[in-house]
């Protein structure tokens, strides 16, 4: 059964301008239950106001999401995020970056069961030497891994995450890839990864769906990864149907990116009238 | 140990004494002898310069206010009334600018007839003290009163201190004197009696504490309460906005008219004395604004992301303001927090001046008002000693923050 539907999604900043300023048109997705699956697009696309939409931080202008046949009006725990720059809260230690959330997802546990399961969190992303550290003290890969924690220990039924490993450096991003593979595949839990790497999307996603740059970003044609799991990344690059796909997504990137430098070269925009917010009264 | 060291003066403010510290323990000593000179050897040769040019400046004016007095005499009096108060004039210079002896050997008096001696504090039986001036009656009705030298300065200073002996020791006999009576008092249903003797710098110096950090407080549960609300709701940003644009650049004088309207109209038919509550609530209207627009500015500009992740952790309300929008906006609330404390201890002295509530304020008014020989001196001291309280008042407010934000300052 479908656990997330997206209907005809139209999404503009500024409806009332002349400059719509329209973000993201006629989206259509629908991800099936455990599924996990991949959004690769160009940065600028309009991959963040997707994964907002869906996480239920901004609503369309049209159209519709649901989760598990419900409308999204609101955040809910049933959804948990990873953001791109961590958005760890700096005056909070690990732990209590986590137990925040995990207070908040199961008020009616007691002091002691939160942070068992707190614990046993920091424990699954391997910072269990770092649990009282603040997130000035941690490494990129590993503030990343505490927001892992943090979305996970809400027991949400989808991960949404968006360009999660944007920031971090080639070993360590292949290290949690790995990471939160194997941590999906414990859980079985329904998980879309947005990303720029398309390599990181036939590595981890069952089913890719490309999505065109903006205005007006839509969805392209999905790609099925026919590769079983587990994956090894050493003998990936051996593999025929990983070298298909793959060269078959980015062939369908770059030609988009053509067409639309081809189409947009000759339009000229008219700059949105926006004043800068003054805080000084 | 060395390290705990350091970090223990980098806490408390003194990081300046770092590079004399890894010097002492002789790590890198060509770089850290550099670092040493940088931040304490320059601002050491800073100081003295600046005592120079004040001597230097002091001196002049001091000669050409000579000057003019001795051919005030020549008028009146010819040549050898002017030679006698140039005389007069040259060993009062002398004795300002003397040395000040505080001991318990009578002997010493006696070197009060020397050419640079201020004064002798003697220490008398009574266990305070007695101040003996070096100079002379024709010496003080002639000696030049202008801006005075460090030295007559230095010795204001040991004057204030000696003073502040005294009244202490007067303080404790009238309280050993006073507590059985006061005993009886009580159990009668009667007042104590309080001392009502006059009052040494030092108590002007706590007064005027206690007025500003009431002052502060008063300051601090108005600002940050109303900053945070009008932060957090546009609607109200917008209608509370005129009011803090109109009466933020008000004057501490007009606030202290205002607040003395109001005070004294409530408070017509109690018999104590209102001045204290009037002055601190002024400092406190007048230094409130800076921890004000600071609060709303903080709290209206929380970083998207943090706001983001309270949405979607669904924290609530209380959570929301108390676990990431005033922790977020801390180290703005402190900055504002800082402002208003020097803000408070720099309209204090004007308050304490025109609401004749005690104080450095009054100090230095009656000190102006006496014309002595030394009340130019002690104004000068007084002027120190409250800039010294204010940059300590600062750092430790600086102290505090580094102890509760979680963004370290260093300035």
């Amino acid at each position: 059964m479908a656990i997330l539907e997206l209907k005809n999604i139209y999404k503009t900043y500024s409806p009332d301008k002349e400059y719509k300023g329209e973000i993201l048109d006629n989206i259509n997705l629908t991800i099936e239950e455990g599924e996990f699956v991949a959004i690769v697009g160009f940065s600028g696309s309009g991959k963040t106001t997707l994964v907002n939409l869906i996480n239920g931080l901004l609503k369309p202008t049209e159209g519709e999401v649901l989760f598990k046949g419900e409308k999204v009006e609101d955040t809910s725990h049933e959804r948990g995020v990873i953001f791109q720059n961590y958005s760890l809260l700096p005056w909070l230690s690990v732990f209590s970056n986590i137990e925040m959330a995990a207070k908040e997802a199961f008020p009616k546990e007691s002091k002691e069961e939160v942070a068992t399961k707190v614990k046993n969190f920091v424990e699954m992303v391997g910072l269990t030497h770092a649990i009282n550290k603040f997130p000035k003290e941690l490494s990129g890969g590993m503030r990343q891994r505490v927001s892992v924690a943090r979305a996970l220990v809400m027991d949400p039924e989808m991960i949404i995450m968006d360009e999660p490993l944007g920031a971090l450096d080639a070993l360590t991003r292949g290290n949690l890839q790995d990471e939160i593979l194997r941590i999906w595949e414990t859980n079985k839990r329904t998980a879309l990864l947005i990303t720029n790497d398309v390599d990181e999307a036939v590595y981890m996603a069952d089913r890719i769906i490309p999505l065109k740059p903006g205005p007006n970003a839509t969805l392209g044609p999905e790609f099925k990864v026919n590769i079983e799991r587990p994956r090894d990344k050493t003998t990936l690059n051996d593999n025929d149907e990983y070298k298909k796909t793959r060269n078959e997504i980015i062939a369908y990137l770059m030609d988009l990116g053509e067409e639309q430098a081809a189409t947009t070269s000759d339009v000229v925009y008219e700059l949105p009238d926006i004043q800068p917010r003054d805080y000084r009264w | 140990m060395k390290d705990s060291i350091i970090k223990v003066i980098r806490f408390i403010g003194f990081g300046f004494l770092e590079p004399l510290i890894r010097l002492i323990s002789g790590e890198e000593t060509k770089k850290n002898t550099k670092e040493t000179f940088n931040k304490i050897g320059a601002p050491i040769l800073s100081i003295f310069a600046f005592l120079l040019l004040w001597n230097i400046g002091a001196n002049s004016l001091y000669n050409s206010l000579a000057d003019s007095k001795i051919e005030k005499a020549r008028e009146v009096g010819g040549d050898a009334e002017a030679e006698r108060i140039k005389n007069i004039i040259i060993s009062a210079k002398d004795k300002l600018d003397g040395q000040f002896i505080i001991s318990d050997d009578i002997e010493d008096l006696k070197k009060l007839s020397e050419a640079n001696i201020h004064a002798v504090a003697l220490k008398n039986d009574k266990g305070t003290y007695d101040i003996n001036y070096g100079l002379s009656s024709d010496e003080k009705k002639e000696v030049p009163v202008t801006l005075p030298s460090p030295k007559q300065t230095k010795n204001a200073f040991y004057t204030l201190w000696v003073d502040y002996k005294i009244v202490r020791a007067d303080k404790k006999a009238f309280k050993e004197k006073t507590a059985k009576l006061n005993e009886q008092r009580v159990a009668d249903g009667k007042n104590a009696i309080v001392y009502t003797g006059r009052p040494s710098f030092v108590d002007q110096v706590v007064t005027s504490l206690k007025t500003v950090f009431a002052g502060f407080l008063l300051a601090l549960l108005i600002a940050v309460p109303i900053g945070i609300i009008t932060g957090l709701s546009p609607t109200l940003r917008t209608s509370v906005n005129w009011i803090i644009q109109i009466f933020k650049p008000v004057s501490p004088v007009v606030w202290l008219l205002l607040v003395t309207m109001i005070v004294t109209t409530l408070l017509r038919n109690s018999e104590g004395d209102s001045s204290f509550i009037i002055s601190f609530i002024s400092v406190g209207l007048c230094s409130m604004w800076a921890t004000l627009v600071n609060t709303a500015m903080g709290v209206a500009s929380v970083d998207t992301d943090y706001i983001n992740v309270a949405k979607v952790l669904k924290l609530g309300n209380f959570q929301k303001i108390f676990k990431v929008i005033l922790p977020a906006s801390l180290p703005l609330i402190f900055t504002g927090l800082r402002i208003t404390l020097s803000v408070a201890w720099m309209v204090l002295i004007a308050i304490e001046l025109l609401a004749q509530s005690p104080g450095l304020g009054s100090f230095v008014w009656e000190e102006f008002q006496n014309g002595a020989n030394d009340s130019n001196a002690k104004i000068i001291v007084a002027m120190f000693i409250i800039g010294l309280i204010g940059f300590a008042l600062d750092r430790i407010m600086l102290f505090i923050q580094n102890l509760i934000s979680f963004e370290k300052e260093t300035i």
